[in-house]
């Protein structure tokens, strides 16, 4: 799993059945600190989150699967599993 | 998955049987702002999208599965959708 920021929803009409009546949320993975990391990628939302939200990210295909309750939908590979509420850093002195 | 930008075509007539009757497209992954992140990569479509379209695509197992001659292929990106708005308001 990642953590990643939401920065966007997307709208897609015309697209794969598998993804039919789900929403699309563009994440920006970041690191602890909450500073961007890494490219951007697209996840079907599994727990209402929205842009803004501080989320966690499985970019897998069993997980994602499992996260949208759906075995059948094999074109499905990241999906989002929890919207992250705190993260604590111990600092090292 | 990823946001992407269709930008070209691909012809090629010698390939696996497993690619026949796919339309090949260039797509270059975009941010939400529509910058570019990344180097371009060839897909195929299972979502009538042309050139110019913004698209949503997936790489890896994934998007073997998407292939309509059968899942077991080495394809690594399909075009799964054709983007009509991305709403990226909200930000703090």
């Amino acid at each position: 799993m990642t953590a990643g920021r939401v920065t966007a929803s997307v709208v897609a009409t015309e697209k794969h059945p598998h993804y039919l009546g789900r929403k699309l949320l563009m994440v920006q993975p970041v690191d602890a600190a909450g500073s961007p990391r890494g490219k951007p990628v697209l996840a079907v939302d599994g727990v209402q989150a929205g842009v803004g939200d501080l989320v966690l990210v499985v970019d897998e295909g069993g997980s994602a699967r499992a996260v949208i309750g759906d075995e059948g939908a094999v074109t499905v590979r990241t999906a989002i599993c929890g919207i992250i509420d705190r993260i604590d850093i111990e600092v090292k002195e | 998955m990823k946001l992407g930008k269709v930008i070209g075509r691909v012809v090629s007539t010698h390939k696996l049987a497993c690619f026949d009757g796919l339309k090949l497209l260039l797509v270059q992954p975009v941010d939400e702002a529509g910058k570019d992140c990344g180097p371009a990569l060839v897909a195929w479509d299972t979502a009538r999208a042309g050139e110019g379209d913004t698209v949503i695509y997936e790489s890896g197992k994934e998007a073997a599965q998407a292939n309509p001659n059968g899942w077991f292929n080495p394809g690594d990106a399909a075009i799964l959708g054709v983007v009509d708005a991305v709403n990226a308001g909200g930000r703090e």
